[in-house]
This record gives structure tokens, sequence and C-alpha cells, in this order.
């Protein structure tokens, strides 16, 4: 009873498979409730496949659970009621004006003034000048607040945002942003797809999936704890072919240039230490012993292979 | 100067070549598309070929003997012995008679009257009578032509009627609805159905593919409507547009080609509401079967053209093989073309049309119940 209450998401097992190609893999996953929880993954790592899987437009191969207390396999229609997707795609209709694309959608879910509500999300979205033009018109910008807006209009209390900020500029991103975190703070819970690192620090939780699988899952803090990753920061002359051969190096489990410096991480302090002795002794080089970024621990996972242990070849980013 | 030209002119077949290539290519993987651009074309010809008939057989006829003499038997085995008449009923009075012609039973009531053997052998030269439905005078024509002949051979054989008397006894014709044989009388209702099938199959073909390629549908399917609610939605706006377009028509027909419609303005106004909304149906069927919209054009086209050809307009029902007509038989613009010709011309009521109206509401429902169970909900 209780925990209907405050979960909003709670599903375990989910698999989903395209023509014997596994898209999403044995993934289990629960959000509270009020929370703005983080969805990362690069490109095809399955987080549009898990979230249509959540609002009932797929139905999983394996695997059960509940959106909002409502079976994802027998209780669809509830769960449409109650939760606003905003797909990664743009899906509003182009040939019809702002006003109008927002009153269709208070129309469907059969809000009582449909006029008025839409009204209302303009003001609140600050649309109020392009009420009429063609959605199809818009900026991307635009584009994304009025999906943002057309998914909030009936009142849901879950929100699936699949990847709302791609391609979209700095400042309306970090709108966009402002607008999820008031949103959560009206009670909704939101599920954000992203692969922006500088978003995943603005989620309550977060979960990292990678070829179908989540890899990991916690807050931020919590996800890098668990990495148990050692990680030195390196500045100085020669970077790039120091990270050759550190890549080669037993005990090194991660190469990663960032700007102007070099990330060297690795599970085990003792062999990392090992590792990097004899380069530590250089006058060029300053080695400095920092905090692992999300980036750190994501490519980290990425490099282990599926059984969990760390990859033999080393990950090494561009 | 010369080598840039060669230069140009080689990479431009060059791109035309990738252009072509990349054009097949698609061409392949899209094997419905493909499948039917083969097979269709062949299924047509040989369906339309075999189908088509302009000198129609086996017209089904009514024969109203008011004698019980050998005369009028030995008339009504000639004329089942031959193929342009089939004697479909017989009947013994003229209200029955009536109705058969008025509700499209029969295309031709044959009335021998009383006493016509005795008048025939004093060489009084009696009236043979046939009332033809000439609602389609391609249908009536030839066959009218062949009686006469018929007839009269039969009477020699089987009579010993001699063959000098020129003509032993007179056929009175009478085509009713449209005495003057008026092409257009048959053409303009034709006309209507078949225009309305066509645009009104358009309309809906595209409607569901055009929201899945364009990626609404995804947010369709997020919110709370039903696929019964989507189909209703999207076919409603057309039942208005489509009653518009008839009602343009027909005032064309009646003010250009100066069509009478002697019947209930009423019923069919009705009648054509229901056939638009058949149509859309139709339409909207085939848009939740084809995976894009070009599948869904294919399709509807598919189903145009037997409307067209198999249906009455272009070439006389009854003169198609049975199988044909079978065919024809499950085609909406058969029953409306039937329904539409029988309300302008003959002035026919609901009682003459039930069949056709009720085959036309069957036609919708299960059209309807195809795309709804059809439907896709989710994007599996
Ligand atoms: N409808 C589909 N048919 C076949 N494969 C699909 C389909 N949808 C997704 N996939 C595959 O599933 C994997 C996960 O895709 P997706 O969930 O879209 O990833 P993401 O949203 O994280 O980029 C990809 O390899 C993709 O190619
Ligand atoms: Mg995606």
């Amino acid at each position: 009873m209780n925990a209907v209450a405050d979960i909003a998401i709670d599903v375990h097992g989910l698999t989903k498979r395209f023509n014997g190609l596994v898209a999403v893999h044995d993934l289990s996953m629960q959000v509270r409730r009020g929370l703005i929880y983080g969805f990362l993954g690069p490109n095809g790592s399955g987080k549009t496949t898990t979230i249509r899987m959540l609002c009932g437009l797929l139905t999983p191969d394996e695997g059960e659970g509940t959106c909002l207390g409502y079976d994802i396999r027998t209780e669809t229609d509830k769960i449409k009621s109650q939760v606003g997707y905003m797909t990664q795609r743009f899906s509003l209709y182009d040939d019809l004006s702002v006003v109008e694309n927002l009153e269709f959608v208070a129309r469907l879910y059969g809000m009582p003034d449909p006029r008025g509500a839409a009204q209302a999300m303009i003001e609140r979205l600050g649309l109020q000048q392009r009420g009429t033009q063609l959605a199809g018109t818009l900026s991307g910008g635009w584009k994304q607040r009025l999906a943002l807006g057309a998914c909030t209009l009936p009142n849901p209390q879950l929100l699936l945002l699949d990847e709302p900020t791609a391609g979209v500029d700095p400042r309306a991103r970090r709108e966009f942003w402002n607008e999820i975190h008031a949103l959560a703070g009206e009670g909704l819970t939101v599920l954000v797809s992203t692969h922006y690192m500088d978003e995943a620090e603005r989620c309550h939780e977060i979960a990292y999936i990678a070829t179908g699988e989540l890899l990991t899952h916690g807050t931020v803090h919590d996800v890098i704890a668990d990495s148990r990753l050692v990680t030195y920061n390196v500045t100085g002359d020669g970077l790039a072919k120091l990270a050759g051969e550190l890549a080669a190096r037993k005990g090194v489990d991660m190469v990663a240039p960032f700007g102007a410096s070099l990330h060297v991480s690795g599970r085990d302090a003792a062999a990392l230490e090992a590792a990097i002795a004899p380069y530590r002794k250089s006058k060029s080089l300053r080695w400095e012993h920092s905090e692992p970024s999300l980036e750190d621990v994501f490519i980290e996972l990425m490099g282990r292979d599926r059984s969990g242990k760390p990859d033999r070849t080393k990950t090494k980013t561009q | 100067m010369s080598t840039l030209t060669d230069l140009y002119t080689h990479g431009f077949w060059r791109r035309v070549g990738a252009m072509i290539r990349k054009e097949f290519i698609q061409l392949r993987r899209d094997r419905i598309t493909f499948a039917t651009m083969i097979t269709i074309p062949l299924i047509q010809l040989v369906l339309f070929g075999y189908a088509i008939n302009t000198t129609p057989r086996d017209l089904p006829t009514a024969v109203l003997l008011q004698e019980s003499s050998d005369v009028g038997r030995s008339i009504l085995k000639s004329l089942e012995n031959t193929r342009y008449f089939k004697v479909t009923h017989q009947v013994r009075d003229s209200e029955t008679f009536d109705r058969l012609l008025a509700s499209g039973s029969v295309l031709f009531g044959i009335e021998i009257p009383t006493g016509f053997e005795r008048a025939l052998r004093r060489g009084d030269r009696p009236a043979l009578l046939v009332a033809a439905d000439a609602t389609d005078p391609v249908a009536a024509g030839s066959a009218l032509g062949a009686l006469g002949q018929l007839v009269q051979t039969a009477l020699q054989n089987d009579h010993a009627i001699p063959a000098t008397t020129a003509s032993a006894f007179e056929i009175r014709q009478h085509a009713r609805y449209n005495p003057a044989g008026r092409t257009q009388l048959n053409i303009v209702p034709g006309l209507l159905g078949t225009i309305l099938t066509l645009t009104m199959l358009i309309f809906t073909a595209l409607s569901v593919t055009r929201e899945t390629e364009r990626g609404t549908m995804e947010s369709l399917l997020s919110m709370p409507i039903t696929p019964l609610e989507i189909m209703l939605g999207k076919i409603a706006p057309y039942v208005l547009v489509g009653f518009m377009q008839a009602a343009l028509i027909l005032v064309a027909g009646v003010v250009l080609f100066d069509v009478p419609i002697v019947g209930n303005l009423f019923l069919l106004a009705t009648l054509t509401t229901l056939f638009v909304a058949t149509n859309l149906s139709f339409g909207y069927t085939f848009s939740t079967l084809a995976q894009n919209q070009l599948q869904a054009i294919q399709m509807s086209m598919m189903f145009f053209l037997p409307n067209l050809l198999l249906s009455g307009f272009m070439f006389p029902f009854a003169g198609m093989p049975v199988w044909a007509q079978w065919v024809g038989e499950s085609l909406p613009l058969t029953h409306y073309l039937r329904i539409v010709r029988a309300i302008m011309l003959k002035g026919s009521t609901l009682m003459d049309l039930h069949y056709d109206a009720l085959v036309l509401a069957g036609l919708m429902l299960v059209a309807m119940s195809i795309a709804v169970t059809r439907f896709r909900r989710t994007l599996d």
C-alpha cells in the first residue's frame, strides 16, 4: 500500500527484442514519486525503448511492473490518462497553431475548459505572442517548450521526457530545466532521458544504461562512490603520447583526455599507483588526485564486458 | 574546354546511375509495393478481360403469362433457350410484374396477353408486350433487337405458322423509365457514384499513414483515445464533405443535363450519405493496413478499378459471368448505382431498395471492424 503510494515506476526484468536483436535486456528500476530521475546512456542504448514500455506503447517480451501503480501490460489505458509523454521526435501537429495543438490535447483528455486550459498554458510557457503561429514554424527551443506544455497540460502525475533538450541551445536548455524543477516542485515525478552529463547533475537520481543494460543507478554522489574509481588528473607536456602508454598498462582501467588535462582512472587503487609510479617522477607532468567525474564513471562502465569484469582492452576516448 | 564537358557529362551519368541504383534498392526493400506492382496488373487484366462483356447475356426477365397456351409455353421455352434472356420469374398478376421491374430484380418484362394464340392463328397480328428497364440503355438495346427474330423462329418451328407471314405478331416495346433512351440519364447517376468513390477513398486512405510518417502517431497513441474514436473522428468530417460534393453533382446533373429526380430526395440524400460513409470506411481501412502512403494509394486504386468496371457503370452488370457478378455484389458502387438509378429515374422507395441499402451498411460495418481490430495500438 505504502509502496504504491511512494513509488511511481517499479519494473523488473524488462526485456525487449526487435527481430531477435536485444534492445533492452533485463532492466529493473524503481523511481520514487516527486523525483527528477535522469535516464542516461549513449545513442541506441535503449532509452526510448524503455520509456515506450513504461507508457504502454511497446509490450515487453519479458518482465513486468507497474507505472503509477498500474500494470504496464494490462492497464495501459489508465497509465495513458495520467502520464505525459514527450517523444524524442517532435510529434505535435505542424499544421496546427500553438493554441490549436494545446486545445486538441485538452479535449482528448476531456478537460472541462479546453480553451481556458490552453490559454493558461500559453501564458505559463511565455508563448503569448506565438499563439496563432503554426507549430511547424517554431524554432527548436520553442517547439520543445510547446511539447513540454502539451504533455503537462492534462495535469499528469508522471512525465516521461525523451531527450527533451537534444539539439537545443544552452540558454533554452537551462530554462527548460528550470521548468522541469518547477514541475517537480509541484509534486510531479519526472523521468528524463538525456546524454548530456551536465544535465545528470541536475537530477535527484540517475540511472545509466548502455547497450540495453542498466549499469548503475542512484544519486550522482552514490554512482560515483559506488564505482570505487580512483582518478588522477594529469597536466603537462606530451599528454597524447602518455595516454597511449598508460592505457596499455595493467591497473589502468581508463584514460580520457579532458581539455588540457588527462583523467587516469583505475578500480584498484594499489594497482593504479603501481602502474603510474614510473610517470609520477617526470618533471614535465603534474599529478593530482581528483574525484572522478560522472563521465569517467560512465566511460569506465561501458568499457567493462558483459560479465561486469574490467575490460582487457582499455577504453580510450577521443 | 572539351575535357571539362567530358568530365561534366561523365559525372552526370554517374549521378543519374547512383540515383537509379538507390531507387531500385528502396523499391526492393518495400516488398509489398514491389509485389503489387508485378501481380496486380496481371490479376486485373485477367479479371476484367474475362468479366467484361459488352453484349450482355442472361438478362433477368419476368414473364407475365395471362393465358396458358401452347404458343405461350413455346415462346417461354425459346426465350430460355437463348442466351440473351433468362426467365427468372413467371408471374400471374401485373402488380408483381411491375414491382419486379421497379426494384430492378429483372431488366425485362414480357407479357403474353389473353387470347394471344387465338389471335395469332386468326392472323390478327396480336401484340407481344415487352417492357424494358431502360435506365441502362446499353443492356436493353441489343437484347430487344434479338427478341423479334427469336420468337418468330420459335413459332414457325413449333406451330407451323408459315414463314411467309411477314410477322405473325407485333412486338410492342415499352422502354420504361427512360423512354427516349438518353444516355445521360444513365451516365449522370453513374458518374455521381464513381466520383464519390474515388474522392472518398483518397480522403481517408492517407489519414493513418500520414500520422505514422509524420511521427504524430506516437503522441496520439500515448494519449487516452481508442481506435474506434480515432476512426470516427477521422471519417466524420468527410461525410459532410462527401454529402456536399454529391449535392453539387446532382444539382449540376439536373441543371446541365436535365436529369430528372423522380423519387424521394430525402431517401436519396440518406442513402448517398450511407454510400459516402462506406467508401470513407474502406479508405480508412486501407490506411490502417498500409505501412506507408504509397501502399495506401495502391490499395485504394486496386479497390477503385473493380468498382469502376464491375459495378455496372461502364459495362452492363447483367452481361458479366456469374463469378464476376459475385465480385460486383461485394462492391459498394454496384449497390449505390442501383439505388441512385432507381430513386432518380424510377421513383423507387426504400421498400424496393432495402436489399442494396442493407448490403451497403453491411460493407461499411465490415470495413470498420477490420479497421478497428487491425489498428496498431502499440509501436511493436
Ligand atoms: N522499432 C524498432 N525496430 C527495430 N529496432 C529498433 C526499433 N526501435 C529501436 N530499435 C533498436 O533498439 C536499440 C535501442 O534503441 P533506442 O531505444 O531508440 O535507443 P536510445 O533511445 O537510447 O537512443 C537500437 O539498437 C535501435 O536500433
Ligand atoms: Mg532515443
